[in-house]
């Protein structure tokens, strides 16, 4: 189950309690959260919808531990990452989330195999087991075919499912995705939600998705708004 | 090494600007090369003088001659070993352009002074049979094909004339910057044959027992000719050398810093290039911090692109300066002793590493420092 009013969470696989960012922009403060909570069970995937400039990616950057709360506390998988050195959270970014763009931000100069290499490289695997991951990851974004080319040479459809590769070769925790339709057609906007749920429901992958795009939600379990720095639950499909 | 392909997409990421980094390097470092071979021909004299070696002159003048008679009296200074001399011929061969320095030598002397010579011991009998023998040091026996038996003769623009004399030995040094360019033969012939200046050498070279012993053997030398009428000035043959350095001093000084402002410039535009190059990564490179790339091996990462670029174009350079530098004097004479020494070769070894890191630190430091919400909002 997905919560959002600050109880239950003990079984939780996210735990967010209390969240407040502030930006301050010279003299100004921008309250962008403001006591948020949420709870995340294993193998959910929630969509975050929202008017544009309401923290949606602000959240994401929270969880993913990109950026840190001006208050309250994220703990995943039983850990507090909000105290984690820099560090640290690097190391605990690399081990658990797995990000997606709305701009796919593959590098330019690596093949479609050398990107999904990328998170592999910060394990102790050898190059034979990488090769071993990075082929299953392609294989469950159908994008095998084109592991040699480069991300100039893909469409937008292609190169996201080569992000999402990227994404979970590494088998993480939860996947975090940032509009990963946003850029795209409605036919590889559509293949890519397609791709998205089926990783949720065969590998119970966990997906946190931000989209600004009403059908690109319906694919998700949850969607929650996220208004007035807090997150108010939506339609439930399950 | 894992992270290579990472690095290999970056160098070949725009390739006209690999190449101009990699020349920028390989121009600065060639001229280093070039540099250091100009610095040492300078400095040959300085650089190959005996520790334990005196030069006397005379004091009003270098060009002033010193009598024979002296030999003996500076024999008798304690604290000297050999003591030998010698005089400036100033000849040529064929063609006044053709100068290497011809000096008259007292012959049974002179290699015990001057030991980095070495000559074969059978050419050195020979030459010392022969009243008209001389040795020729291997660079110019090569330069001009010079075999041993050769007769070769000099225009003596001095004493008039032309001089003939027999190759009958030629001597090899025993470090790189020795000189192997002169023509020795024997005083007597000189003193036997000129018409005036008899009785008169050039300068004298004294050996002492140690180098510890230079000062009070030369201060002993001068005293004992104070208040005659020829005067001596004694110095070690360091100072004597330098004394030379100085005059040409203002040649090499212009040369040297001409050739430095070239070298940093090009090393401020490989910096800068690395400073672009990255700039325009920055958001690549939050992609890789988001993924989980610490801020060190970021770092790490972009410094070692950098010692890439200078080390590759860097050796290269260095490489072809000494490549051409080993078929030596490009000026036909004047730099004698042209040539990168193994400390310079190292100097610009420890230069290249050098300038690597810091041409690498700034953008490096910019990597290390970028936050992921920052850059990622301007992609
Ligand atoms: N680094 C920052 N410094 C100052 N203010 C910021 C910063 N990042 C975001 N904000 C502000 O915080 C608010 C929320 O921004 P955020 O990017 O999270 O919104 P969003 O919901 O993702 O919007 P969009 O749908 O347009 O992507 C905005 O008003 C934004 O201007
Ligand atoms: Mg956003």
């Amino acid at each position: 189950m997905v919560n959002v009013n600050g109880k239950n969470g003990a079984r939780s696989l996210i735990q967010a309690r209390n969240l407040d960012k502030i930006y301050t922009r010279g003299e100004e403060e921008i309250h962008c959260l403001s006591g948020l909570n949420l709870d995340v069970e294993k193998g959910e995937f929630i969509a975050f919808m929202g008017p544009s400039g309401s923290g949606k990616t602000t959240l994401l950057n929270l969880l993913g531990g990109l950026d840190k709360p001006t208050r309250g506390s994220i703990v995943a998988n039983d850990i507090e990452i909000t105290s984690l050195s820099e560090n640290m959270l690097a190391q605990w970014r690399a081990e658990n989330v797995g990000f997606v763009f709305q701009m796919y931000n593959l590098l330019p100069v690596l093949t479609a195999y050398q990107n999904v290499e990328i998170p592999l490289l910060l394990t102790s695997l050898s190059k034979k087991e990488r090769e071993e991951h990075i082929m299953a990851a392609l294989e469950l974004t159908n994008i095998v075919d084109r592991k040699d080319h480069y991300p100039s040479q893909l469409s937008g459809g292609q190169q996201q499912r080569v992000s999402i590769a990227r994404a979970i070769v590494s088998n993480p925790l939860f996947l975090l995705c940032d509009e990963p339709t946003g850029d795209l057609d409605r036919k590889s906007g559509d293949e890519v939600m397609t791709l998205l749920k089926n990783l949720s429901e065969q590998l119970n992958i966990t997906v946190l998705m931000v989209t600004h795009d009403p059908k690109a939600a319906e694919a998700a379990d949850t969607i929650l708004h996220l208004e007035k720095g807090v997150l108010i639950e939506g339609k439930t499909v399950k | 090494m894992k992270y290579l392909f990472l690095l290999k997409a970056n160098i070949k990421r725009k390739k006209i600007r690999t190449f101009l980094t990699l020349g920028s390097y390989f121009a600065a470092f060639l001229l280093f090369g070039l540099l250091a071979a100009i610095q040492s021909a300078f400095h040959q004299g300085v650089d190959v003088a005996g520790a334990n070696r005196l030069v006397v002159a005379n004091k009003t003048s270098l060009i002033m001659p010193l009598p024979l008679s002296y030999k003996e009296k500076i024999a008798q200074i304690s604290g000297g070993k050999n003591v030998t001399f010698a005089s400036w011929f100033g000849g040529y061969y064929q063609d006044p352009k053709n100068f290497f320095a011809q000096m008259a030598v007292d012959s049974e002397t002179y290699f015990d002074v001057y030991k980095e010579f070495k000559v074969d011991k059978n050419q050195f009998l020979n030459f010392l049979k022969d009243r008209q023998g001389c040795v020729i040091g291997k660079k110019t026996a090569e330069k001009y094909g010079f075999k041993i038996g050769d007769r070769i003769p000099i225009i003596a623009s001095i004493w008039g004339g032309v001089w003939e004399f027999n190759l009958r030995a030629i001597y090899t040094g025993t470090k790189p910057e020795d000189d192997l360019t002169q023509f020795l033969f024997h005083a007597s012939y000189l003193e036997e044959r000129r018409a005036w200046g008899k009785g008169m050498v050039g300068w004298y070279i004294v050996e002492t027992k140690s180098p510890d012993l230079t000062y009070s053997v030369s201060k002993e030398i001068d005293r004992k000719f104070s208040n005659s009428s020829y005067e001596t000035k004694t110095d070690t043959e360091k100072a004597f050398a330098l004394g030379f350095v100085k005059q040409i001093g203002n040649i090499e000084l212009i040369i040297l810093s001409i050739g430095a402002i070239v070298f940093v410039t090009l090393l401020l535009v490989t910096s800068n290039t690395m400073e672009i190059s990255v700039r325009e990564r920055s958001g690549e490179i939050a992609v890789l911090k988001t993924i989980g790339f610490s801020d060190k091996l970021l770092y790490f990462l972009t410094i070692s692109e950098s010692l890439f670029y200078s080390l590759s174009g860097g050796l290269l350079g260095m490489l072809t300066a000494k490549l051409f530098t080993l078929k030596g004097d490009p000026t036909g004479g004047f730099l004698p002793a042209f040539y990168v020494s193994s400390n310079q070769f190292a100097l610009g070894m420890f230069l290249i590493i050098f300038f690597g890191f810091l041409s690498g630190a700034l953008p490096a430091y910019r990597v290390y420092k970028l936050k992921i919400v920052d850059a990622l909002g301007r992609i």
